[in-house]
Order: structure tokens, then sequence, then C-alpha cells
């Protein structure tokens, strides 16, 4: 068994990240993310060679998709949605998560996990952009930077309040906040309390049990993972690669699959 | 053989219209009405044919937004946008539209209905106490003497009490029908379940709907047809009414493989509830029927609970969802404390859907919905 490998992707809105894992031992022999581009597939079908590649291999004896672009991948054994792999992944790494916070491209959700990484509840964000990651994407895009600028410029800086959560009514108040002189610094802080804010929100329509692991694209920024502890009151737990938890989580089901 | 008693009864439901058109000709009267509440009974003893007038599709709601308020209840505003644009052919039909005070959009919606139509509107309390029951019971008798008035008739007890029995009979077919789906696996999928319990209501004529359900039910009975693997989990779906058009979640859930056994909604399953037991005249029996109905509009409302409970067991059900519409705060808020029940009293998981009738968000509903069906696996 031990020279089998299995792989997941995980086709996101923003990024396809692809995880393979050895048989056996389950320990991660590669990753790799690109941009999803607006073709998931063909971008799913290169993290997967690039991951192939790392690790000197042809194929990977089974394969999961998962992420929303996760049904162009008719060479996958199964599809599963993001949040269960997401909760996978994340007990993988911290074996006593109970709890996964999750800031997507599209979408944001609390999963409450068991023990073995089955998912036991989860929420939701809603329709809109609110508390995603394209919410920090647009107001990163106003200040002139991408994301990861934004939440460096954010690092030990005073937050200013921040109240519109609409990724279209945001730009008029912080457009106002700068004209009034406030640093950007300040402003970046005050837009990730605000999703922090909002994150929070939809926690509590979930019991925060065990530890609590933030996994996603934006969980690589130590200003928000603080931000987001100190709103939640909890310590959140970020994993060495945060964005590659769903991927992580869909290698591990494809190791297990049948 | 059974698939061909479902595709004749499409057929025989296809002419609702029509036959109702016929009825109206020949001199029926119409009346429509909107929820449960309303008994049917009475307008059956008044000689005349009651229609439901709920409204299930999307298309009539862009009209109805220029008047109402966009973040309202989907069903209201497509109730009210057919009426803007006179363009149900039930609504057309009803000489009188009877309306009762269930929720506060609704009742607001019924002022500037009755602008266009004959309204008569039953205030219906919203608890179900003794003082409520009486204050009921009041409430139809000003709705027997309106129909008397207004179609020259009189209906007496007699008249009443037939109209019972003939649509106890009714729902007794239906009954047949939509308990079909406890069979494992139900040999009816929750569409089909929705689709029958939809197109029998808008059939003009008692009898002929309980012979159609009665084959139905005898067709689907006798035969090892099954709408699902034995694997499939069982969904309870409950909340608000869902009709065609209407049938965006109960679609989503068959189509990511669940099986939704029984919609226990007032456009399905509340229609063949157990009755309480009550004395007295006809009209204390209607009143005392109807108002103990539990939908969200009642404060408190323990019977939703035992309800959900019993249908969770009678359909053993591996979950329970609660499809509650955009802008209905009655279900929506009551949402919270089902999903504690369910957790805690049934052990089983649980998810509440809000949306509304429009496809936008039907992409973000399946990643949900396959969600939840992972956690159950």
């Amino acid at each position: 068994m031990s020279g089998r490998l299995y792989a997941g992707i995980d086709a996101g809105s923003a990024a396809v990240k692809a995880v393979l894992v050895r048989g056996g031992t389950l320990e991660v022999a590669a990753r790799a993310i690109l941009p999803t581009g607006w073709n998931p597939r063909e971008s799913g079908e290169k993290a997967l060679a690039m991951v192939l590649e790392q690790a000197g291999a042809d194929s990977a004896s089974r394969i999961v998709a998962t992420g929303y672009g996760r049904v162009a991948f008719p060479f996958a054994d199964r599809n599963v949605t993001e949040i269960s792999c997401h909760a996978k992944g994340a007990v993988q790494i911290v074996p006593a998560c109970g709890t996964v916070i999750d800031i997507g491209g599209q979408d944001s959700k609390v999963i409450s996990v068991q023990p073995d990484g089955t998912v036991a509840d989860f929420v939701m964000n809603d329709k809109c952009a609110a508390g995603t990651g394209r919410f920090l994407q647009a107001v990163a895009g106003m200040l002139g930077m991408d994301v990861g600028a934004l939440c460096a410029l954010a690092e030990g800086e005073e937050p200013c309040a921040i109240t519109s959560m609409c990724a279209v009514f945001a730009e008029t108040e912080i457009v106002g906040l700068l004209a009034r002189g406030k640093a950007p610094g300040s402003v970046a802080a005050g837009v990730l309390r605000a999703v922090a804010r909002r994150i929070h929100a939809l926690a509590a329509r979930i019991p925060l049990r065990g530890e609590c692991v933030f996994t996603g694209g934006l969980a690589a920024s130590p200003a928000c993972g603080r931000m987001l502890s100190q709103e939640l009151g909890v310590e959140v737990k970020t994993p060495d690669y945060p964005q590659y938890t769903g991927a992580l989580g869909a290698a591990m089901l494809a190791a297990r699959l049948r | 053989m059974a698939h061909a008693s479902l595709e004749k009864f499409r057929a025989v439901t296809d002419r609702n219209v029509l036959r109702l058109q016929e009825a109206k000709q020949a001199g029926r009267k119409v009346v429509g009405q909107y929820c449960i509440y309303t008994p049917l009974e009475m307008v059956l003893a008044a000689g005349a044919i009651p229609v439901s007038l709920c409204g299930t599709k999307n298309d009539s709601i862009p009209a109805a937004e220029a008047m109402l308020p966009r973040t309202l209840c989907p069903l209201i505003k497509s109730s009210f946008g057919f009426a803007l644009q006179d363009s149900c052919p039930y609504l057309a039909a009803s000489d009188l539209v009877v309306a009762d005070t269930t929720c506060d959009g609704k009742k607001k919606m019924f002022e500037l209905l009755a602008k266009r139509k004959p309204v008569f509107v039953l205030q219906l309390p919203q608890t179900q106490d003794a003082d409520a029951l009486s204050s009921w019971r009041r409430q139809l008798e000003l709705f027997k003497d309106r129909l008397e008035e207004d179609f020259g008739v009189e209906l007496t007890e007699s008249g009443l009490r037939d109209a019972i029995a003939l649509s106890d009979r009714f729902r007794q077919a239906l009954k047949r029908v939509l308990d079909l789906g406890r069979r494992k696996p139900s040999p009816l999928t929750g569409m089909e379940l929705m689709e029958v319990a939809f197109r029998a209501s808008f059939m003009p004529d008692y009898e002929e709907r309980i012979q159609e359900l009665d084959a139905l039910a005898d067709a689907f009975g006798s035969e090892g047809a099954e709408a699902a693997p034995a694997s499939a989990p069982r969904i309870v779906l409950t909340g608000v009414p869902t009709g065609m058009g209407s049938h965006k979640v109960v679609q989503l859930l068959q189509d990511c493989g669940a099986s939704v056994v029984c919609i226990d909604n007032c456009s399905c399953y509340k229609k063949v509830r157990d009755n309480p037991e009550a004395a007295g005249d006809a009209l204390d029996v209607l009143a005392a029927r109807s108002l103990d109905i539990p939908c969200a509009v009642m404060s408190p409302n323990p019977g939703r609970y035992a309800a959900v409970g019993k249908l969770a067991r009678d359909f053993a059900a591996d979950a329970v969802v609660d499809l509650t519409w955009q802008g209905c705060q009655t279900y929506d808020v009551e949402s919270y404390s089902l999903r504690g029940f369910v957790h805690e009293d049934l052990g089983l998981p649980f998810l509440q859907i809000v949306t509304d009738y429009a496809e936008a968000d039907t992409e973000q509903l399946r990643i949900r919905i396959e969600a939840f069906l992972e956690m159950l696996a």
C-alpha cells in the first residue's frame, strides 16, 4: 500500500489546490496551488500534474474532487463538498479540532466536527459576499493592493469602525474614511475586524467546541487569525498550510475510499 | 402500471381549469381561499367550489414588487402578482375570496386585494385556547352569513355534516397516497407526493378527487415500485407551503440523492393530519378542527413539535429539513426552537433552508444540501 498515492483537488472560486498523500502513512507527498481562472478543469488538471511531478509519479490511485468546481473533473473517483473535506482535513492536522472556520472566496462556513473528522453540523453565510474573501478582495482592490498586502497592512493597527459589510456600499464608507485622513492601516484593520465580527455572528448558531481551526486562504495572515481569536473569545489555531485544508481532506477521503 | 396511473392522474388534472370553467358556466359559484384555516366544508355546504389561491409561481412576483416590499415572502408576492396581472384562472373564477389573517404580510396584502376582488376576511386568533376557539367560531358564523347572503343559499346543519363527511373522505384518500411514503423505500418521489397533493387540490369535483386518489393509492399500494434506493436518506420536509413552481428545494433534495418521504406543510401532509375530537354542532367541529392546525403563526405552537415528532417516527426519517420562505418571520423564528427539538428530543440531524421562488441561489443551496446529506452518510 505504501507505494500508492491519493490525490485531493479543491477547485475553489479563487484558487485550485491539489494535495497528494502517501498510502499507509498518510503523510503529504506534494501540494500545489494555482489561480482558478476561467477554466477550473484545466487549472485542476494542471495542479494535479504539478503534484504528481513533485512526487515523481505518473498517476494517483484515487482522486477526490471538492470545491465549487468539483463537478469539472470527470476523472475524479468521487465528488465531496468542501464542508466535509475541510472537516476531514482540519482533524488530520489538529486531532483535537472540534470546530472549523473556513473563510473562502465566495462563502464562509463554521463547521462542527466529530473526532473522526465527519461533520456534526454546519452553518454558511447568506447569499451575499459579506464576510467572505471576495469582500476583502473588493476592499483591497479599492486600496490598490492584494488581500495579502491588506492583511499585512492591518498588522498592529488600531481598527477603525467599518459598519457596512456590503462589498458595494463598503466602498463609499472606506473612501469617506480615507478622505477624512484615517490611516490606511487602521482602515485595513477595521475591515478585518468587520469580517471577524460577521464570522462571530455566524458561529453563534453552532456551539464552539474543541480546538477551533481556521482554514482557507485568509488564515495565512496572522493578523486575520488574531482578529478572529479576539472576536470569538477563543484561541483560533491556524494550520501551516491553511489554504490546502480542503484538498488535504479530499486526499484523506480518497485514501479511505473503497 | 403504477406509473401509468400517475400519468392518467396528470391527464385528468390537466383539465382542472377547464372543469372549473364548465362548472361555473353551469351556475356553480367559486370561492377562492388562502390558508387552510378556512374550512372548505362551509364552501362545499354552500354548493360552491373551494379553490386555493396561494401563489406558487415566480413569474408573477416582479409585478407584485411594484406595490409590495421586495423582502416580503414570495408566496404573498406571487399570490398578489396574480391578482395584479389577472393571470390566475382560479382567482379570476372566484366569486368571493375568503382570507384568513394568518400572518401580518398576508393580512396587509388582503387590504390591497380587497380593492380588486370581493374579499371576506376571517380574523384568525393566534393562540389555541378556549377564548380563541369561541372567537374563531364567531368568525365562522359571520362567514356563514356572508356565504348565505352572497349565494342566496342556506347552510344547514345536515348540509354542513354532509360536507364534512365528503371532505373527510377526500382527506382519507389523499392520506392513503401520502402515506405511501412510509414504505421503505418510498414508491413515490418527494416531487410526486407534492405534485399529487397540488394537482388534487384544484380538482373541482370532490367525488372525482376521491376516485382518482384511491386509484393512485391502489396502483402504488399493490406494486413494488421504488422511487429511490433503499440506502437514500429519508427526509421529512417541514415548514412553509410548496407547490409546482415553488418546488425548488424538494427537487434539489431529490437531485442530491435524498428521498423526501413526507412533506409536513399545509399544501401536503397538514391537510390529512388527525383531527381533534370535537363536540357540538357542525360549526363547533369545524372551528375546533381548523384552529388546531399547527402553523407557525400560532403562539405558542406545541402542535408543530408533536407533528414533526410523530411524522419523523411514522415515516422513519433520517433527518428533518425545515423550509422557510424569505420574509416569513414566524417560521424563521420558530426554526431555532424546532432545531433544538429535533436535535434533542428526536436525536436527528436538522437543516433549515431560507430561500425564495427564484433560481438564483440554487448552487449555494445545492452545496448546503449535499454537505448535509454527506453528514448523514
